[in-house]
């Protein structure tokens, strides 16, 4: 039986979009962060924190805490309150959430925000109390972290598809480009393929610039009515379709591949355009073989085929393909959940000609995906959004 | 009385009267009797730290310490035998006192005790003793010098396949000695008053039988009694007062004339 | 093939002794199960009693049916390595320490997909044998061994840290005048030890068996009576430092229960050595070897005791005996718990009666002591924490694991009739 094409998202825009700037690590809490990106918003679209009546918080560190401890924190009155927990899927999943609320008259305006502190060892423990299933059968390993999972992947894409450490390189080098003139990227200095390839060892294949610098950060966009936002003058990124998938997959020894491959097709019918139409791809780049799978299963080539795309395009923001507008979290950091924001919230920026670094000319429309949650050996939620400019 | 006392407390006081240790340090490598391990065993000596100067106890150091009631320099009251359960004053807390100071001859068989290991202290050695010097009065202790107190380990109870090998008294001796010369006990160097082998005499541990079926006692594990003359010393020996005790490990002493060769 | 490993090197009297570290230690308390499988070298896995299908990491309910009905079950094991990765940088101190680090994602036989520490002798696409060990922090882990034995394969290093093989270690026997501490230093001396320290109380009695293994060169009688704090107190000083490998065999053993006894005198004695000896024995040797937990490849290891299986439930006829050993098998858990962190394994070794002089009236089946040595250096390198030994030791366990108040009421009011 054919399930029923979901509801365009139409008529509902995401606005202000806010990056609270970036520092490798903070002695304050998540809340801090989260509040500064709920401060930003107000200011960016001019009202007052009482206009706002929904919230989507997505954070790996407000513990303990949930977002009804938040929201009292906030002193925010809300008829509307989600709490989005699957990290780097979050930007997208946090959208549509709103979107459908706004979209249905149970919210108005909803502040979807992001955001996470990092200590000196908030990492460590985080990583060590992730999941049951990582609790007893991934932390012990001794990655301390996702990087050896990922390594594995990596490995076994490599095997299978005939990727190269200089095809991952030459996605960590652009993103490194585009970072340089976006001026919350914690990564400051050029880096050349040789200085990638050169870099020490974290867990083969990874080397050091396949790996996220953990740091701490928040983002965040408002959803509301498109008349709304016209309303505040507010300019943003209108929703072309949208999709997520959780736990894709599942029989797949090891990951090649996420929940994106299912809805394809779905995705770009509803969307009404199609990858060429792309005027660029942020995709969540927690590690390069990541964004890899993405451009493949989000039908920017076939599968197995995205090294040989990447390799021969120029992915900076003044290339051909931009992707990752602000260096991605490679080059900006990796501000916990905030990481599953930073793509969705420049392309709103670069969408609306705001961008903070260099703008993508004429970025008419944009896909956005995440992925997130290495609950075992795989990331589990993937999620992605096409989105085209509107307003303002 | 009072006169030989003060005389007495004054040659202590100046050193003239000597006083001799007969008693080996209490620690738990000190052998003990070894029976058949289907036996119960006489336990050795041991002590366990109850505090020293710290949290246990901040300005104080002490120790609990357990043993048999025949583990070390020891004394057997008439009652740790069968032959003695019913002697009168038999345990160690009833034995007249008159048997814990005493006169003391010594008799010294340690040539002998040199050339064999087994050997055994007859009626002869006794009248050998005698005949040198006089008579053994009655109330004597006896203590059978056989310099077994300088071995140590395995060389103190030398045992073997065949059990232990160490001197001791015949059986013969030890009546003669009980009967006919009324001593208050009798005392060894070994780890029992009779000798390593003496499960094989008749009767069995023959020292044991006759002293304590005839209310005598016995000290074991003596040390230093080449330091002592023939004749003319004291011994001083008080057991613990234990309630129905048979024996305790005790401080024994001896008192002597100071002689020019000893000082 | 694994290179043989070296005899490690005299200690460089300049270096400090490394940090006693462990891997992560925090599981749920179904990954709890699999370090009780491991502990006894088993393997199993959930599997689904409605679709038969297995299912890991540890879960409540069946992924496919959600049928909770799942019911742990025996696994080959074998499996394929499907990727492979050396870790170079881990944010854990314990593998930060011991870096570079292999491991891989293996594709069991039965379906599951498993991460597993790496043997060396493992490259990616070759069929491997998942075995489930114990780590040093005393969870279970997942380890991926060629297919066949290979060439010095318990030298691995990974391995190595998973095992207490006493290649290379030195070990302390606490009772070495037991036959079964006889048979141990005896078996140890072929088993590649550096050193054995054979304890002997009152160690001037001689006797033929003591001569017999004095004569080994790598054995050396050391004065030890468990009976006697201070003596040691005495051994731990001069040697605590240097024992990889403790093993406790001293046993006092006498026939006998409560009532039909005369005091307690006897009992003291058996308490003496098999109780108050093994805490002195913990508080003497525990804090030397616990801090050298991560000492190199001679590090402390593993802290073994020869137990009685009637420790589980009293036997009548040695009631007294078994009393002892239910203390000894509950201080050897209250050990692991003191232990815990440390690296250092408290191993059990259950036996039932033994070819020994105070188990002469017994029939047979009994354990020869050497036969329990040989099971136990296999268990020590095989790394399991409990070891039985013998077809009475296995009986006894398994109709406990079975039912414990069975097991009672069979060894306190009659053994069943057969069939």
């Amino acid at each position: 039986m054919a399930e029923p094409a979901p509801l365009s998202y139409e008529g509902v825009a995401a606005v202000a979009p806010v990056s609270v700037p970036y520092e490798r690590y903070s002695s304050k809490s998540a809340h801090w962060w989260l509040l500064k990106a709920l401060r930003g918003l107000t200011e960016a679209a001019r009202i007052r924190p009482d206009q706002i009546d929904g919230l989507a918080v997505s954070s790996f560190s407000l513990h303990p805490d949930t977002a009804v401890g938040f929201a009292q924190h906030a002193g925010l009155e809300l008829r509307w309150l989600e709490q989005i927990p699957s990290g780097g899927a979050s930007g997208p999943m946090a959208l549509t959430r709103a979107a459908r609320a706004v979209q249905a008259g149970d919210a108005g305006i909803v502040a979807c925000i992001a955001g996470d502190t990092n200590h000196i060892h908030s990492f460590r423990r985080m990583t060590a109390g992730f999941s049951r299933f990582s609790l007893d059968a991934a932390y012990p390993y001794g990655a301390g972290g996702p990087n050896a999972y990922f390594a594995l992947l990596t490995a076994h894409y490599m095997r299978r598809f005939g990727a190269t450490r200089e095809d991952f390189g030459h996605i960590a080098v652009c993103q490194r480009q585009n970072a340089l003139s976006y001026p919350f990227a914690l990564m400051k200095s050029p880096l050349s393929l040789e200085q990638y390839l050169g870099a020490r060892a974290i867990a083969e294949p990874l080397a050091l610039f396949d790996c996220v610098m953990p740091c701490s950060g928040g983002e965040g966009f408002l959803v509301m009515r498109e008349d709304v936002a016209d309303g505040l003058d507010l300019g943003g990124a209108r929703i072309l379709a949208a999709i997520e998938r959780h736990n894709a997959f599942a029989d797949d020894p090891i990951q090649f591949r996420g929940g994106w491959a299912r809805d394809r097709e779905s995705f770009w019918h509803r969307a009404g355009v199609s990858p060429e139409d792309i005027d660029f791809l942020q995709t969540y780049d927690d590690y390069p073989v990541i964004s890899m799978m993405q451009i493949e299963d989000l039908g920017f080539c076939r599968k197995g085929e995205a090294a040989e795309f990447v390799r021969c395009r120029d992915l900076t923001n003044s290339g051909q393909f931009p992707h990752n507008t602000t260096g991605g979290q490679l080059s900006t950091g990796q501000a916990g959940a905030a990481g599953g924001y930073l793509g969705l919230v420049d392309a709103i920026r670069q969408l609306t000609g705001a961008s903070l670094g260099r703008q993508v000319p004429e970025a008419r429309t944009a896909v956005v995906s995440g992925f997130g949650i290495v609950n075992f050996d795989r990331g589990v939620c993937a999620s992605a959004v096409a989105l085209s400019g509107c307003g303002g | 009385m009072d006169d030989l006392l003060s005389r007495l407390a004054g040659r202590l006081a100046e050193g003239s009267i000597e006083i001799v240790d007969l008693t080996h340090a209490l620690e738990p490598d000190f052998p003990v009797m070894v029976l058949p391990p289907e036996f119960g065993q006489c336990a050795r000596f041991r002590i366990e730290e109850v505090s020293c100067y710290d949290e246990r106890g901040p300005a104080w150091k002490w120790n609990n310490f357990s043993c048999g009631e025949h583990t070390g320099t020891h004394f057997d009251a008439p009652n740790h035998w069968i032959s003695g359960k019913n002697a009168p004053n038999g345990s160690v807390d009833t034995v007249p006192l008159g048997s814990m100071i005493a006169p003391a001859c010594v008799i010294d068989c340690s040539a002998e005790a040199e050339r064999d290991e087994d050997y055994v202290m007859d009626v002869c050695k006794i009248r050998e003793f005698e005949r040198e010097n006089g008579r053994i009065r009655p109330g004597s202790w006896v203590l059978m010098r056989t310099d077994w107190s300088k071995r140590s380990g395995a060389d103190y109870i030398n045992l073997r396949e065949d059990g232990a090998h160490s001197p001791g008294p015949a059986a013969e001796a030890v009546r003669f000695l009980v009967a006919e010369r009324d001593i208050v006990g009798l005392g060894t160097e070994t780890v029992g008053t009779d000798a390593g082998q003496a499960a094989h005499a008749d009767p069995p541990y023959p020292a044991h039988f006759h002293l304590h079926g005839a209310g005598k006692c016995g000290l074991q594990c003596l040390a230093n009694l080449d330091r002592l003359p023939a004749t003319g010393s004291v011994v001083v020996a008080a057991p613990l007062k234990i309630r129905n005790g048979t024996g305790s490990p005790l401080r024994a002493l001896a008192l002597k004339a100071k002689t020019g060769a000893d000082s | 093939m694994t290179d043989p490993l070296p005899p490690p090197p005299k200690r460089n009297p300049q270096r400090k002794t490394r940090s006693a570290l462990a891997p992560p230690s925090a599981r749920t308390r179904l990954g709890i199960r699999l370090a009780a499988l491991a502990s006894a070298g088993r393997l199993e896995l959930q599997r689904c009693e409605s679709c038969r299908e297995f299912a890991y990491p540890p879960r409540e309910a069946c992924p496919i049916c959600l049928d909770d009905d799942l019911e742990w079950t025996r696994i080959s094991g074998g499996g394929e390595l499907i990727a492979a990765t050396v870790v170079h940088a881990s944010a854990d101190p314990y593998f930060r320490d011991r870096a570079p680090w292999r491991i891989g994602t293996v594709r069991l036989a039965e379906g599951p997909r498993i991460l597993a520490h790496l043997h060396g002798d493992c490259e990616t696409g070759d069929r491997v044998r998942a075995r489930l060990h114990l780590d040093k922090s005393g969870q279970a882990v997942f380890f991926a061994l060629p297919e066949s034995d290979t060439e010095n394969m318990g030298d691995d290093r990974q391995l190595r840290e998973m095992t207490n093989d006493p290649k290379h270690r030195r070990v302390l026997i606490t009772d070495a005048r037991t036959p079964v501490g006889a048979a141990i230093a005896e078996a140890l001396a072929d088993a590649g030890c550096r050193a054995i320290f054979a304890g002997v109380s009152e160690l001037w009695r001689r006797d033929e068996q003591l001569d017999r293994i004095s004569a080994q060169p790598i054995v050396e009688p050391v004065p030890l009576d468990l009976t006697d704090t201070e003596s040691v107190r005495e051994c731990a000083a001069e040697y605590g430092g240097k024992v990889d490998i403790l093993i406790h065999t001293a046993d006092y053993l006498r026939p006998g229960g409560l009532v039909d006894r005369r005091g307690i005198a006897m009992a003291k004695e058996e308490f003496e050595t098999n109780v108050f000896g093994f805490m002195r024995l913990a508080q003497s040797f525990g804090p030397p070897m616990r801090a050298r937990g991560s000492d190199g490849i001679d590090s402390a290891s593993a802290w073994v005791n020869a137990i009685s299986v009637r420790a589980l439930s009293s036997w009548p006829a040695f009631g007294s005996h078994s009393a002892c050993h239910a203390a000894l098998l509950s201080m050897a858990q209250c050990l692991r718990g003191e232990f815990a962190g440390s690296g250092v394994r408290v191993v059990n070794v259950f036996s039932g009666p033994l070819e020994t002089d105070w188990h002469d009236s017994l029939p047979p089946p009994k354990v020869a002591p050497a036969r329990l040595a040989r099971d136990l250096i296999a268990g020590l390198r095989r790394g399991v924490e409990d070891i039985y030994v013998g077809d009475v030791a296995r009986d006894i366990a398994s109709r406990w694991r079975d039912d414990p108040k069975v097991l009672e009421r069979e060894l306190t009011t009659g053994e069943e009739i057969d069939g």
